[in-house]
């Protein structure tokens, strides 16, 4: 651990979308450097310290639950888990995520937009099968299990619609995380939908075909999701559906 | 302020609260949840290791069934449990586990043939028979006599989260995001709903509803270190607490983990010491094997806690800006394992503090952290208050009384869904049986209280160039983490106790005079912290009083003047209320727990201290008695033998057996 302290200057978004008289600004807070900081920490000393006023969103603190999405020196990330050490002139700019509604300051409604999303895509296991909870479950591939859950890791941060360069061009645009669930659906077995009905979901310019491939959420997804292969993926599958 | 109607009012949308408002919303009722934040963000997603449930499919879990997952979980509640709870809830586990595969949780697969494991530091290969390929798997956890624990990977409750929280929108189950319950509507002992306060806008309005149910979480955030989210403040048990009717139990069992992150509390695996790396204190010593010279770092969390605690206080502990903490080496372990076996948790150290614990001598800052609260609004077998009839509690924020005075690994995400399952029915039931009451007199009476609340915290706004730390409710905040982590913490003894019930109550009296930033109701987050901290005060107060007067050590409770378990004196349930509003103290009463009514009457744990028992006569009665029941019906099946010794019931559709490979229903 670094045991050299130093001033970081926090330049922070500052606006209460309720208030008629406020208008969007940045304001500065200076603080002392610890060892081992995170914006998480930094901003909690902000609020409890400096400025009671302060919004912004964080659960788990833990890089799981992707609550504190926001723009960290222009890039979309998690605030929980950037470490303050990272900032090489100790400067940063916080700036709420993009395309979400604005709360105040640093936080954003993820909710209603992810609600939305998951009820447009349908974000369940569509079957007609009735499954007895007494018996025994049906066998999966473990390799397939895997590949499943390695799609089922998004949390909804937002950081990859934030960062898409198409949504900004096709405001409707259902984004990455969108089309990560239903390729995750689409592998899953259990799910009877055919590759026709995802078709319906995503087989235009707002869904799969919309996506100009620019990768910014391959870029910025904290998860390491393989988004990049699984778009081109559901592309190639949408393309073979007559 | 507007006046909603529900039938089932949901407060909390975590695992257990989604999967209670998926049962009554199934059963007809219009389901309403209410949650501080998006609920795919609660904190049921950051359990990792898995979900206790007695499949039985691994080679490592063959035998296992409701019986020994029942034992195992009264046991490790050191018998403060309900036996009927923990009954209902090992039937109904594996059900749960069924239920959450078909809404599409990836559990992670057996793979037929041989896998090498790594069984009590030593490598060793198991064969899975090709019968059980591609059933769920199970993997060791803290207590448990079988591999029991089924997971995704170390993302077992974000995956049962996103599953849960997706059949509750398919099922239009109404979430509302970013709303919290801040008061109880209630009169003559039957709730009617909840005060609501909007997050975003800072608007009150009033939810009124045929059932009430609480589901938010523990308190953890009570403590200065936690492993618990930043929202686990024990809100709900304390609207609960308000009411002067609904009581809380067994508020002083409070669970502590060897290895929280410092200084963000994030849990480092049990994996880490299991897979042999060691614990060094500010000498870079390896301090365990003098305390513990038998297990050392591999003695149970509460030991290990205990332990690590006492160290830190002779003065061995490294001091930090956050506190002093102790180290955890897994470097010795080498690059190859850890980049395989502990990938989580390295990554997880280059993420939030910059380091790799893979080089030598590179260690993780680690100490002993707040990490479940067992107690909780006191409920019956049907998840309802005896005393606040129409309120319903379930998940961590109930005291159902599945966990007694310890819960084991693996069975708090369990008991989410299970109880979600079990409770869900009942509240169904209750809300059939209910005729409402659409009382707007009595919903404006409760919202305008708390909108005279709210204005006279805000009557304090000083000068933004006054410095006004020392009067913040921050600062009182923070002065009640520490006491409460020092004096409440592993280690209790009278005096300190003590000392941190009169510290607590001159905080709660100091709250009621902070200052605050700006007078809004809107984008206030000093008014929001002010009404929350003296909620959280109040349970403080109430851990810290049950934990006084229990002169005993149970389970996670640790009186160091008092180090035996008593099960002649203390075989029963605290309960604490809170009498009167201008009460600065919490009112204590107890509830006996029957040794003869129980299937497994208190005995030795199998782990712990031996000979550290006040034992209770009736013990070795009811032992006698089950026992000459056991050899005078040798012909009945375990079912028969369950139900002739402890008869508990269940909603219709979760009486049946459960289905096991090899075994059927056997």
């Amino acid at each position: 651990m670094n045991n050299q302290s130093r001033t970081l200057k926090f330049n922070i978004f500052k606006y209460n979308p309720l208030d008629k008289e406020d208008r969007p600004k940045l304001k500065t807070y200076e603080i002392e450097e610890t060892p081992g900081m995170t914006i998480f920490v930094a901003l909690n000393f902000i609020r409890d310290r400096l400025d009671h006023t302060l919004q912004f969103d964080f659960v788990c603190r833990a890089g799981i639950c992707g609550s504190c999405a926001m723009v960290v020196n222009g890039t979309p990330s998690l605030a929980c888990r950037t470490l303050t050490s990272s900032f090489k002139d100790g400067e940063v700019t916080l700036l709420p995520l993009p395309v979400f509604k604005l709360i105040g300051d640093l936080s954003i409604d993820t909710a209603n937009w992810m609600k939305d999303m998951s009820k447009d895509i349908e974000s369940w296991i569509h079957t007609n099968e009735k499954t007895i909870i007494d018996n025994i479950e049906k066998p999966m591939d473990p390799d397939l299990a895997d590949d499943i859950f390695e799609l089922d890791r998004c949390i909804e941060c937002g950081c990859c619609v934030a960062a898409c360069g198409t949504k900004r061009m096709r405001p409707k645009f259902k984004g990455a995380v969108a089309l990560n669930r239903v390729a995750r659906y689409e592998i899953d077995p259990r799910d009877e939908r055919t590759a026709e009905d995802m078709y319906e979901i995503i087989g235009d310019d707002e869904g799969i075909f919309g996506c100009m491939s620019l990768l910014g959420c391959d870029d910025t997804c904290p998860k390491n999701l393989p988004l990049q292969t699984k778009l081109s993926y559901l592309r190639r599958k949408m393309v073979q559906v007559k | 302020m507007k006046i909603f109607y529900t039938d089932t009012l949901v407060i909390g949308g975590g695992l257990a609260g989604l999967r209670l408002a998926i049962a009554t919303k199934k059963a007809g009722h219009k389901t309403t949840v209410l949650s501080l934040i998006p609920v795919k963000r609660s904190h049921s997603s950051a359990a990792q290791g898995g979900m206790q449930a007695s499949l039985g499919n691994s080679v490592m879990s063959q035998g296992d069934n409701e019986d020994v997952h029942f034992e195992d979980t009264v046991k490790g509640s050191d018998w403060g449990c309900d036996q009927r709870v923990a009954r209902m809830f090992t039937q109904v586990a594996p059900k749960a586990i069924r239920e959450l595969t078909a809404w599409g949780v990836p559990w992670t697969r057996i793979r037929e043939g041989e896998k090498n494991v790594v069984i009590n530091s030593e490598n060793t290969t198991i064969t899975e028979s090709k019968e059980v390929h591609g059933l769920i798997a199970a993997r060791d956890f803290g207590g448990t006599k079988k591999w029991r624990t089924c997971y995704t990977a170390d993302a077992t409750g974000h995956s049962m989260l996103y599953a849960v929280a997706n059949e509750a929108i398919k099922n239009d189950v109404v979430i509302l995001e970013k709303k919290e319950a801040v008061k109880l509507i209630y009169k003559d002992d039957v709730c009617y709903g909840a005060v609501v306060k909007d997050l975003m806008t800072g608007s009150i309005s009033a939810y009124l509803a045929k059932a009430t149910v609480i589901a938010t979480g523990g308190y953890g955030r009570i403590y200065e270190a936690t492993t618990n989210a930043v929202i686990c403040e024990g809100t709900g048990a304390a609207i609960a607490l308000e009411t002067g009717i609904a009581k809380l139990a067994n508020m002083e069992a409070v669970q502590f983990h060897p290895t929280g992150l410092v200084p963000n509390g994030i849990l480092m695996t049990e994996g880490c010491r299991g897979d042999g790396g060691v614990l060094r204190d500010v000498d870079g010593y390896r301090f365990m094997p003098d305390y513990e010279p038998e297990k050392k770092e591999l003695a149970s969390r509460d030991v290990v806690s205990r332990r690590m605690t006492e160290h830190i206080r002779k003065g061995k502990g490294v001091p930090s800006p956050y506190g002093d903490h102790l180290w955890l080496d897994i470097s010795i372990l080498g690059r190859e394992h850890i980049e395989k076996n502990l990938r989580d948790m390295q990554d997880i150290c280059m993420s939030f503090l910059g380091i790799d614990p893979a080089v030598p001598g590179v260690w993780i800052p680690v100490r002993p952290m707040q990490h479940y609260s067992m107690g909780g609004i006191k409920v019956d077998e049907t998840g309802q208050s005896p005393h606040l009839k129409g309120l319903f509690s379930c998940g961590e924020s109930a005291c159902w009384d599945l966990h007694g005075f310890n819960r084991l690994g693996g069975n708090s995400v369990a008991e989410t869904v299970v109880s979600g399952m079990i409770i869900g029915e009942y509240v169904s039931k209750y809300c059939f049986n209910t005729n409402f009451e659409f009382d707007t007199k009595l919903a404006e009476a409760f919202m305008k209280e708390f909108d005279e609340e709210q204005d006279r915290i805000l009557a304090n706004v000083c000068d933004v160039n006054n410095n006004y730390n020392d009067k913040s409710i921050y600062d009182i905040r923070d002065r009640m983490r520490k006491i409460v982590m020092d004096k409440v913490g592993i280690f209790r003894t009278k005096d300190e106790l003590q000392s941190a019930f009169d510290e607590l109550q001159e905080l709660l009296k100091l709250s009621d005079g902070v200052f605050l930033r700006t007078g809004t109701k809107s984008a206030n987050p000093g008014l929001i912290d002010t009404l929350r901290v003296k909620k959280m005060l109040k349970l403080a107060l109430c851990i810290t009083k049950g934990a006084l007067l229990r002169e005993e050590s149970r389970g996670a409770h640790t009186r160091e003047d008092f180090p035996k378990r008593d099960d002649k004196n203390w075989l029963k349930r605290t309960i604490t209320y809170w009498a009167n509003e201008t009460d600065i103290e919490p009112t204590v009463e107890y509830e006996d727990i029957s040794i003869m009514d129980m299937e497994l009457p208190p005995g030795f744990r199998g782990y712990g201290k031996k000979g550290n028992i006040i034992e209770h006569e009736d013990s070795q009665k009811r032992l006698d008695e089950v026992n000459t029941f056991k050899e005078n019906n040798p012909k009945l099946d375990r079912y028969e033998i369950q139900n002739a010794l402890m008869p508990y019931e269940l909603p219709s559709q979760y009486e049946e057996k459960n289905e096991r490979v090899g075994i059927g229903y056997e």
